[in-house]
């Protein structure tokens, strides 16, 4: 294959070495690449998503533009009156939402802060219609009876263009907006009676040649005061923390959520600490690491005299017994899970043996599922074999002559042990434990399924943010942190043992 | 059966035995809450222990009924249609595209292979309930969310990082010059895979795909977000069944699945010894 005469003609050796080696490099990527790309996509970005949905804040500006804009240079203290302006403001924003039904989503992300916030939005929401609109459309529509569908209000609009009805147009284009966003905008569409009003106050309030011809119309209705109507609708919309609410979640991206993670809310001047009966993430955090690091030892205590007692016997009894630290490892889940839940109930066979036994009376049986020591006995049994493979792997390669030498030398099997024997396995129990650790830190099935209220783990806590309180930024922070420990954890793991060295069975 | 020598002293002697008491009590805790559950199964009232029939080993006490009900009950049914309909295409995927990046992790120059091996492993490492969020968020933004693709990639991602360990652990003892030899006889790199690297690394790459359709028959979490109502799967009526009201069903499948997985124990077992036989590994 070689070419002599390239050879002769010069090309030096180590520049064909050179493309030789870039060759390999690229058909080694070529062969990774098609996976690296699936993992990406079916995993990596999935859980970016996730971490961008911790600090992503752009709900409450996206449907409040106008409110979130004038509050934005307002410094809101305790003795703050929210002025007649932003209520209008208010008005426009909120008749935009109602119509495309957003109001409730920025009522709810706020109720995650302040709780009142959703019931005050929807309520508002429904009366908005009722400030009065359909007389000023009457009024409008008597002068310029054209006004009743979306292509005359262009037409008006662009005539009367010139900055006159700026609000008008800009209110009136995001309407427009809002509602093909939402695929609420046909043919059919008629103007929303709010865009009257509008009109009428963008007339009443300018000085434009244009608003001074307009005005006559609407002189003779009533004057319509939005903060009064707002304040009708619920006394709440005076309360200065309600705005302040508002003003803290108009950013687009927002740190709240981590504040929420570790029982901090955002106040007037940076984080403060919530009220005792508001707090609980620091709790379910310190129970979390508490019950993984219990666990984690267990596994420890229990796994260590099984992976020596393997690794000093003979090669095929050693198999032999092995089966045993597989079988459960290879066995479902959910079924290991099913069999502890069965085992513990307070009619279970563990209590039944220990009534039968004598060792409790019947009638005090003791208490082993749905709380810290279920948790702990089910995850323990599931997660052991990670901690005796490993720990097993590690032994077998500690040779005998060591122990040998040392009690030759006079030390006590004891001593030879702590000495010699313990300081060579360390590394299996490193390995074992990260490994164990990390597996149990994030646990959802077992403590779901075992734990009842207070044996539940931090990733509980996710689920239910997710699926069942719908608090998917919240939920998605405390996912942040948990991850940060575990790949933490696991770079270590990864330096200490490196992950291709880790063992299936 | 222990050998002593004539300078053990009676407390090495009594620590022998007690030593091997206390394993054997921990093996009891492995195994025993596997093996009661299989008793249990038979058992023909709806009680989650031993009946006093059940004891006296009477023919009344026990029955197949749970079992009966499993495979007549629709529910199940359709349950287990949808495990079988998700967990092998998933476990196609992870073997396709794993045993090809094995391949290419094990060539001699690869740039930033560690880094490229801790994304491959990491679907392992991070929990469960945070790759189901994130799936969660992520496929319902793309239109995957409740569809069966949306599951089967799930699941494959789930799966690789087993395909790689147990693929790049064949690879590990594989002779280079084997491949070389084929080459220099003038085989070209396509058919020396297929007649000498991939006979060599197939028992690496069924137990890979062994792990990787566990992986999925046994999942949970991930379908619970990513899935749907058309799509439960056993695990998930086993998890439903678990939270809501447990059934005795649930251990006859239980049994089952026990069964199923001492067979996948075994087919692994004599994988890995064939394996080491063909890289000529003398067991140690």
């Amino acid at each position: 294959m070689v070419d002599v005469s390239t050879f002769a003609g010069g090309t030096p050796l180590h520049r064909k070495v050179q493309r030789s080696l870039r060759l390999q490099k690229l058909r080694a990527l070529g062969l990774i690449a098609p996976l690296l790309i699936f993992i990406m996509i079916s995993f990596v970005i999935p859980i970016g998503d996730m971490l961008f949905r911790s600090v992503e804040n752009q709900l409450v500006s996206e449907v409040l533009p106008r409110t979130t804009s004038y509050l934005e240079a307002e410094t809101i203290d305790d003795h703050w009156e929210p002025p007649n302006n932003l209520f209008w403001h208010l008005y426009v924003d909120l008749a935009i939402a109602s119509e495309v039904k957003t109001h409730t989503r920025v009522g709810s992300r706020l109720n995650y802060e302040k709780t009142g916030i959703s019931s005050l939005f929807r309520k508002s929401g429904r009366s908005i219609k009722r400030f009065g609109a359909d007389e000023y459309q009457k009024a409008i529509t008597k002068v310029y009876p054209e006004l009743v569908s979306v292509e005359s209000w262009e037409n008006f609009l662009s005539e009367n263009n010139q900055g006159e009805l700026r609000i008008t147009q800009a209110a009136f284009d995001f309407w427009k907006e809002s509602l093909i966003e939402n695929d609420k905008f046909s043919e059919k569409t008629k103007p929303s009676d709010f865009l009257f009003v509008v009109l009428a106050n963008d007339i009443i309030s300018g000085n434009t040649p244009l608003a001074k011809e307009l005005l006559p119309i609407v002189t003779d209705l009533p004057q319509i005061k939005f903060k009064e109507q707002f304040l009708a609708i619920d006394e709440d919309w005076a309360d200065p923390s309600i705005w302040r609410t508002i003003q803290l979640y108009s950013p687009n991206f927002t740190n709240g959520y981590y504040l929420n993670s570790v029982d901090l809310k955002k106040g007037a001047d940076g984080p403060e600490i919530r009220p005792e009966n508001e707090r609980l993430y620091l709790l379910i955090f310190s129970r979390t690491l508490f019950m993984s690091v219990t666990i984690t030892l267990v596994c420890f205590l229990l796994g260590y005299p099984i992976a020596y007692f393997l690794a000093n016997l003979p090669f095929k009894q050693a198999n032999l017994f092995l089966i045993l630290v597989l079988l459960p490892f290879w066995t479902s889940l959910l079924v290991r899970t099913s069999a502890w839940k069965v085992l513990l109930q307070n009619e279970g066979v563990v209590n039944d043996i220990l009534v039968a036994v004598g060792i409790i009376s019947n009638l005090e049986r003791l208490e082993l599922i749905n709380n810290q020591t279920g948790t702990i006995i089910a995850m323990s049994h599931i997660l052991l074999p990670f901690m005796i493979l490993p720990l097993f792997s590690v032994m077998k390669t500690i040779h005998p002559s060591y122990v040998r030498a040392a009690k030759s030398l006079g030390a006590t099997p004891w001593t030879a042990f702590r000495r010699i024997y313990f300081p060579q396995s360390i590394p299996g129990i490193g390995a074992g434990s990260i490994l164990v650790f990390i597996l149990s830190i994030g646990y959802y099935i077992t403590p779901e399924l075992v734990g009842g209220t207070t044996g539940t783990f931090i990733s509980n806590r996710i689920a239910y943010h997710i699926s069942s309180s719908l608090n998917w930024g919240l939920g998605a922070a405390l996912g942040s942190m948990l991850l940060a420990v575990v790949l933490a954890l696991y770079w270590v793991y990864d330096r200490m043992v490196g992950i291709d060295n880790v063992k299936l069975g | 059966m222990a050998t002593f020598q004539p300078y053990d002293t009676p407390a090495d002697k009594a620590w022998y035995y007690i030593f091997r008491i206390i394993c054997g009590l921990i093996f009891f805790f492995l195994i025993f809450p596997i093996i009661v559950i299989m008793p249990l199964s038979f058992n023909a009232g709806n009680y989650f222990t031993f009946t006093p029939e059940m004891l006296r080993l009477e023919i009344e006490g026990y029955s197949l009924k749970h079992y009966r009900d499993f495979l007549t009950n629709p529910d199940w049914q359709v349950a287990l249609f949808n495990s079988f309909r998700i967990a092998p295409v998933a476990t196609l995927l992870s073997v396709g595209f794993g045993t090809l990046a094995a391949i290419g992790l094990s060539q001699s120059h690869v740039p930033f292979r560690r880094t490229i091996m801790a994304i491959l492993i990491s679907p392992m490492i991070v929990p469960l309930i945070l790759s189901a969020a994130g799936m969660y968020f992520f496929y319902s933004r793309i239109g995957l969310q409740g569809t069966y693709i949306g599951v089967v990639l799930a699941h494959a991602a789930l799966g690789i990082p087993f395909v790689i360990i147990t693929v790049t652990a064949t690879l590990t003892g594989f002779d280079r010059s084997l491949t070389r030899a084929s080459a220099s006889l003038g085989a070209g790199p396509v058919k020396t895979f297929f007649k000498i690297q991939m006979p060599l690394i197939l028992p690496g790459v069924i137990s890979g795909g062994l792990f990787a359709f566990i992986t999925s028959f046994d999942e949970v979490v991930v379908v619970l977000f990513v899935g749907s109502a058309s799509l439960k799967t056993l695990p998930w009526e086993m998890f439903n069944g678990l939270r809501e009201q447990i059934s005795p069903t649930i251990l006859a499948i239980a049994t089952i699945l026990i069964t199923l997985s001492v067979l996948l124990l075994s087919t692994i077992e004599i994988l890995r010894r064939r394996s080491e036989r063909l890289r000529g590994i003398s067991p140690a």
